[in-house]
């Protein structure tokens, strides 16, 4: 096992544990703001207890997110050596700005919202709600700033520079908004976000289905459900057109990626077919058991069923791989669908009055949270895995970007050190939420 | 405008901030086991618990900043401390959710294995930091392309672990400082006995490290030949130092932590001042020094961040020192609390 490999897979370990965290957060985060407006505006004291119940689920997970972040920042330097002196002077400067701009808001008002309650007026706590919400939301952005310019190159130059070593060459900033507004940037972040706000309703919605199968708590899950469910419905549609958007700009700016993602190995002279399902074999170059439906890509990315789709056999040797790519993707979409086709029908059913006595429906929303998760995690998969073999999209390669002097035994030893605490703390957070989950919100008189 | 002076200072001005603010949280996590009941862990434990999450963003800031403006030197330290990193990571982890999780359960044997984790962690990431900054100042074998030849145990020699041992005293002084302001009654009385330990152990492992940087980097001090305004804050540091026994025996809590507050940052400018103008200093040549000049970032780059900078931190300074002083006073246990 070579440090090239162990570092990609240390990455992988850690940033998939990161990453069960600020999703909920930010999706949470908004939610609360919800419900607090709601509070001030209505004096309903259910709005109350919900907030303050969903706000220690709030702080236990921001906890965990904020712990296994630290981790990512460091990651850089301590494993990408070489990617950080390369793209420092473009990289750098969106994480500093995570740090001065968004984890200080986020972290500072934290303060205010777990434990200002007594000590600041109903507004103040509530404008410290919104800090944190807001905190967390531009964090996000600074990072998909940062992770897109990885994806889509822009407002840089390549530079040779002198070291003690020699000349070497760097990239550097020749525009600053071209760098932030790089092609896949908005596309990104908005997808991001709404993938945020999908697992947040359907977290939400988890928790009080399993509220109301058991019949405790009753108003506060309904109170907390609908919204959740409308949400939710929002979301799931939303996000699915800002992935299309997302695929078109994929389809123009890394057309490898694309090929990867879809599966198409051989460029055709003619309308390129979308694969609803099949199993890529690489070494034969084909899909197997493949599903599909023809001339539907090329309209999607071009807009032109009959303009065929580059394939990889374009962009040997530097593809990424497909099999991974490929299900990663298809499943994320699979979800996308399963989840705007649950949300209304669930819809569907509260308008009928037939939602809640249904408990088989309350079940299936018990237990598809796991899917908001999967579905985040499998896209950044998809995004990361078909950028290979580059770690800057047509610029350097994701070999050449590992840190020199250090021994496999090194990123052995930190891989495992990771494995084992990441378990024990996944372990403990979900211990602890379903704790939390299980003792419910105050009774509200 | 030299910005890469600019850019050296600011570094040092988070560093610095970073010591002050998250170093009485990590010496209220040193101290943590001398507390005896449960009700006076809680007490300390949330004596920081609103404000330790925004001190360690300073920590965050500054090795964001560092990638900005310095990505060599950024690169360098960071996969040439490997093993001590890794080490820092896990002990930040732990720190971070023992506070968290010690209060979710009542068991005296679940808050007692947090007690311990919360403890133990700051103990480690405190001496991690001093012995990161005792390496940095004395040289580390960095070749020609920037990488570290040394290896993990190579970077436990004598004057790196005196700072970290130094740094242990000098957070643990602080945290019982901290302490004394947030405490009252018997809680304050234990870590009045905890200051003066900390204090008299500050002043040796001062005394013994100022001996041995002369002795193991004679160069370290050659910066104040020709900036003699450089000694006004060796004399601040002093009076700080001074001033803290007074402060206390006066009950003036908060003059005293503020003298410790500015005696760290004065510590922080030193050792920053020892470096200057290298960034990582190479014990192999110094043709291999990373500099603020050979190992910035391009000028647009260091300008960009600069007005991020100048704009956003004292935005950030401003809403922290208003919740700092919502939080003003001593602690009490609400409903609310850990």
């Amino acid at each position: 096992m070579d440090v090239v490999l162990l570092s990609r897979l240390q990455f992988a370990l850690t940033i998939m544990f990161h990453y069960l965290f600020p999703p909920l957060t930010i999706g949470l985060g908004v939610f609360l703001v919800y419900l607090q407006a709601r509070y001030l505006r209505t004096g309903d004291p259910q709005y109350n207890a919900a907030t303050r119940f969903w706000v220690r689920i709030f702080a236990l997970n921001f906890a965990v997110g904020t712990a296994s972040g630290i981790v990512m920042e460091f990651q850089f330097g301590t494993n990408w050596a070489a990617y950080s002196r390369y793209v420092g002077d473009v990289f750098g400067a969106p994480l500093a700005a995570e740090g001065i701009v968004a984890f200080f808001l986020e972290s500072v008002f934290l303060a205010l919202l777990l434990f200002g309650w007594d000590r600041v007026s109903p507004r103040v706590h509530f404008f410290s709600t919104v800090m944190v919400a807001l905190g967390s939301i531009l964090s996000a952005l600074w990072i998909v700033v940062a992770l897109s310019w990885q994806q889509t190159p822009a407002g840089f130059v390549l530079r040779e520079v002198e070291t003690p070593a020699g000349t070497a060459w760097r990239a550097e900033v020749t525009d600053f908004w071209s760098v932030v507004f790089n092609p896949s940037a908005l596309d990104r972040l908005v997808h991001v976000l709404l993938g945020a706000l999908v697992l947040a309703a359907f977290f939400v919605m988890s928790v009080s289905a399993a509220y109301l199968i058991r019949g405790v708590h009753t108003a506060f899950a309904r109170k907390c459900f609908l919204p959740a469910l409308v949400l939710g419905a929002a979301a799931s549609l939303a996000v699915t057109v800002s992935g299309h958007s997302q695929g078109q700009i994929v389809a123009r700016y890394q057309p490898a990626k694309l090929a990867a993602l879809e599966g198409v190995f051989e460029t055709k002279d003619t309308g390129t077919p979308m694969m609803i399902f099949g199993i890529p074999d690489a070494g034969a170059k084909t899909v197997r058991y493949r599903v599909s439906i023809p001339g539907l890509l090329s309209l999607l990315a071009y807009g032109d069923a009959s303009r065929p789709v580059a394939g990889l056999d374009q962009f040997e040797p530097d593809v990424p791989p497909v099999a991974l790519s490929f299900l990663s993707f298809r499943i994320m979409v699979g979800l996308g669908v399963y989840f705007i086709a649950l949300t209304l029908y669930g819809l569907w059913c509260w308008h009928r009055g037939t939602l809640f006595g249904k408990r088989w429906l309350l079940r299936v929303f018990v237990v598809s949270v796991v899917g908001p998760f999967a579905a985040n995690h499998l896209g950044w998969v998809a995004a990361e895995v078909g950028r290979q073999p580059w770690i800057v999209y047509n610029l350097l390669r994701t070999g050449d970007g590992v840190s020199g002097g250090l021994a496999a035994s090194q990123v052995l030893g930190s891989i495992v050190m990771f494995g084992l605490v990441y378990a024990l703390l996944f372990a403990l957070w979900l211990y602890l939420l379903l704790e939390k989950i299980r003792k419910g919100p105050e009774p509200v008189r | 405008m030299d910005l890469n002076l600019l850019w050296f200072v600011l570094l040092g001005a988070l560093l610095a901030g970073y010591a002050v603010l998250d170093g009485f949280d990590l010496g209220v996590g040193i101290l943590h086991l001398t507390a005896r009941t449960d009700t006076e862990r809680r007490l300390r434990i949330n004596s920081i618990g609103p404000l330790w999450d925004g001190n360690e963003v300073w920590l965050i800031t500054f090795g964001g900043a560092m990638f900005a403006a310095f990505p060599a030197a950024y690169a360098t330290v960071f996969s040439g401390f490997y093993t001590a990193f890794m080490l820092l990571l896990l002990a930040l982890i732990f720190r971070a959710v023992s506070i968290e999780f010690r209060s979710k359960r009542d068991a005296p044997s679940w808050r007692r294995l947090w007690d311990g984790s919360f403890s133990g962690a700051s103990l480690l990431a405190t001496f991690l930091f001093g012995c990161a900054a005792g390496n940095v100042q004395i040289g580390i074998p960095v070749d020609a392309a920037g990488v570290f030849t040394g290896s993990f145990l190579s970077l436990l020699r004598p004057y790196p672990v005196l700072a970290g041992v130094l740094a242990v005293a000098v957070a643990l002084t602080h945290g019982a400082l901290y302490l004394n302001l947030k405490m009252e009654g018997e809680p304050q009385l234990r870590v009045r006995r905890w200051i003066w330990r900390g204090y008299g152990l500050s002043l040796a492992c001062l005394l013994a490290a100022a001996l041995a940087l002369q002795a193991a980097r004679p160069q370290a001090a050659r910066n104040f030949a020709g900036r003699p305004w450089a000694w006004a804050v060796v004399a601040l540091l002093a009076l700080a130092l001074a001033n803290i026994p007074r402060a206390v025996r006066r009950s003036r809590p908060l003059v005293a932590f503020l003298c410790s507050s500015a005696a760290i940052a004065a510590l922080v400018f030193l050792f920053a001042f020892s470096l200057f103008p290298n960034l990582v200093i190479s014990s192999i040549s110094p043709e291999y020094n990373l500099t603020m000049v050979n190992a910035a970032s391009s000028p647009k780059t260091l300008g960009i961040m600069a007005v991020i900078a100048l704009v956003g931190m004292p935005l950030v300074i401003a809403y922290t020192a208003v919740v700092y002083w919502v939080f003003r006073g001593k602690t009490r246990l609400t409903e609310h609390s850990y």
